[in-house]
């Protein structure tokens, strides 16, 4: 049967079979690592290994490496940690909202967002805990665990310990839900591997799958109820990571606008960060068949439309802090002494790379072209990590009291430890792409039939 | 070892083809033991005749048991085994604790879901499949037969099968 649209692009082009998907999807897994993998893997390695030494030093020396100080006692690492999660975000997203909107274009694009999901969670999660200074403590700190330091239980009144809860949470089932996608790829995997440690490795991760409609049947109830359960998860986590700031009496913090604000802002990073990522892997590991414009520009879309939702947050945290007339709101990250304070360039940046370039995507040329969505995506990234950084070190630079005020300057030990995650990031999400299938061959085989350019 | 379990096996490569093909088999009185596809064919469930899955209320009996252990440890925990004065606070009141028990019903559902899932189809990491055809992951769909479990001959089976638009007709035995 002939499928013709004059709407709609194929998803998948170059006139795939469903066996063709097998084939190009698995070549990366059973063949040899590329060069440029290698050279990715090494960069990679190389930054975790030097971000390692800033996160020796301090677990050794303590906190007090960091360029904290009495007035700014957080600084690089909740703003690291607030960046992470919120580039996470994008692939439950695509996994979850955008399956229970029936949307088939996610299906070449989930797999490997869900993995960008699970990594910068990871990478999150490294803040929290190396912010207490002594990790070895912060089990009886941030779990409900019967302790003798003080407190005999954790406080559940406080925001930090709901964010324990809602981080671990969402890992968790994001690492479920990912996993449970994986299963069937990783079958067809294992029925084709030819050595002994493949076969062997493939079979476990397989979990003995065997295609039954049975089986099957129940896994699509799974994946649905799984996104239905993902989908409240995705707005909850950032929701109470802005509980952080929201419930504290700083300028600037104690917004009633943050979770909707953190929601979009988390989207609006995470899209950017899946398009850096699939514009690398789609030339890479020669996915542009599968990987399409049609893909590159719907990514674009959803960006104008979260980049358009924080701008407009943004304007209405400048207007707010004026019409107030509280002359505290005049130094909170979105406010006239931002702009032209001591901190004006940081305010700046975050103008500049969060509204004023992305605004060029409402250009069709611009959103369809793959170079320059890959610059966009990267400056978006920027700009988002100086939105944290400006919320969390901007509003605290000037409290209530003037005597008080400071600025802050970064030793090379915050910035080695933002370098650590990032090559941990970095180093899995290659470590992925060469022995996990990084597009999930399943679903993308049952919209062959309607959605390759074989039936244009 | 000697084999005691024999099947037909049709094979399909295109999704159309196997639905009509369901249908007319079982319409022909033959029992299908299951059929095996590479990715989910929509609506096959209800041409084998299978239920809806109860998975749904599973999911929903592990989430009440998050909420319930989420609030119990939290009333218990910070109400009566160790009250703190925090800030001013009541020991127990039910809004601070609304995150982390919507945090527990949403983990405990989602876990005791998937768990039921994997014992329920048998997917355990040392599990050894019993694959009717190295192509099932692939791209063909396989009709199984079992031939205990019908009264036809052999080849009539075969011959239904064939008529039913399979590619091909083989035997497997167990």
């Amino acid at each position: 049967m002939q499928v013709t649209s004059s709407v709609r692009e194929p998803l998948v082009t170059g006139g795939k079979t469903v066996h063709d998907v097998t084939e190009d999807i698995c070549r990366q897994v059973e063949g040899k690592p590329s060069k440029s993998w290698m050279l990715g893997v090494a960069v990679s390695l190389v930054a975790l290994l030097l971000g390692a030494y800033a996160v020796f030093m301090l677990l050794w020396e303590g906190i007090g490496v960091w360029g904290l100080n009495k007035t700014i006692g957080w600084a690089w690492d909740i703003t690291n940690f607030v960046w992470w999660v919120g580039i996470g975000h994008a692939g439950t997203l695509i996994s979850a909202i955008l399956l229970l909107f029936r949307q088939k274009w996610r299906m070449s694009i989930n797999r490997a967002a869900e993995a960008m999901t699970i990594f910068a969670v990871i990478c999150a999660a490294c803040f929290p805990g190396l912010h207490m200074g002594r990790l070895w403590l912060g089990f009886y700190w941030a779990l409900p665990l019967p302790n003798a330091f003080g407190s005999l239980w954790v406080n559940f009144n406080s925001p930090l310990l709901w964010d324990v809860f809602a981080v671990s949470t969402y890992f968790t089932v994001s690492l479920v839900f990912w996993y449970i996608g994986l299963i069937p790829d990783f079958a067809s995997i294992r029925d084709r591997a030819t050595n002994k440690i493949s076969k062997l490795a493939y079979g476990v991760l397989s979990f003995g799958w065997d295609g039954a409609a049975k089986t099957w049947s129940r896994y699509e109830s799974v994946a649905l109820i799984l996104a239905g359960l993902a989908t409240p998860l995705v707005l909850s986590v950032h929701t109470i990571v802005s509980f952080d700031f929201a419930t504290s009496v700083i300028p600037g913090w104690h917004s009633t606008i943050f979770p909707p604000y953190f929601v979009a802002g988390a989207i609006f990073s995470g899209f950017a960060m899946v398009q850096t990522l699939l514009l690398i892997s789609r030339r890479v590991l020669k996915l542009e068949d599968y990987i399409t414009r049609e893909h590159v520009e719907l990514m674009n879309i959803i960006i104008i439309v979260t980049g358009g939702v924080v701008a407009v947050a943004y304007a209405t945290e400048f207007f707010i802090g004026w019409y107030t007339g509280v002359e505290y709101e005049n130094y909170t990250y979105m406010s006239y002494g931002a702009a032209t304070g001591p901190y004006a360039w940081a305010f700046w940046a975050l103008i500049i790379c969060n509204i004023l370039i992305p605004s060029t995507l409402w250009f069709r040329s611009v959103r369809t072209s793959y170079m320059l969505s890959f610059i966009i995506s990267i400056v978006i990234n920027i700009g988002m990590w100086f939105e944290r950084f400006d919320i969390i070190v901007m509003c605290l630079s000037r409290d209530y009291l003037p005597s008080s005020w400071a600025m802050f300057h970064p030793t090379i030990y915050d910035v080695g430890v933002y370098v650590f995650t990032l090559g941990l990031f970095f180093t899995l999400f290659l470590l992925f792409s060469k022995f996990f299938p990084v597009i999930n061959m399943a679903e993308v085989k049952s919209i062959i039939k309607s959605s390759s350019s074989k039936q244009k | 070892m000697e084999s005691n379990k024999h099947f037909v096996l049709g094979v399909y490569d295109d999704e159309d083809v196997l639905l009509s093909a369901v249908r007319k088999v079982r319409g022909s009185g033959v029992k299908i033991h299951e059929v095996y596809s590479p990715f989910p064919v929509h609506g096959l469930d209800d041409e084998l005749g299978y239920k809806r899955t109860r998975l749904p209320i599973v999911a929903f009996m592990f989430g009440m048991l998050g909420t319930s252990l989420a609030l119990t440890m939290q009333f218990w925990m910070l109400g009566y085994d160790w009250p703190m004065i925090i800030g001013g606070k009541n020991f127990t009141s039910l809004p601070p604790f609304i995150p982390v028990t919507f945090e527990l019903t949403v983990l405990l559902s989602a876990l005791g879901m998937v768990g039921t899932f994997m014992i329920i189809s048998n997917l355990k990491p040392h599990g050894k499949p019993r694959l009717m055809d190295i192509r099932i992951t692939d791209d063909k769909h396989i009709m199984a037969i079992d031939l205990a479990k019908n009264n036809l001959s052999q080849e009539d089976i075969k011959s239904i099968i064939s008529d039913s638009g399979a590619q091909e007709v083989n035997l497997k035995d167990f």
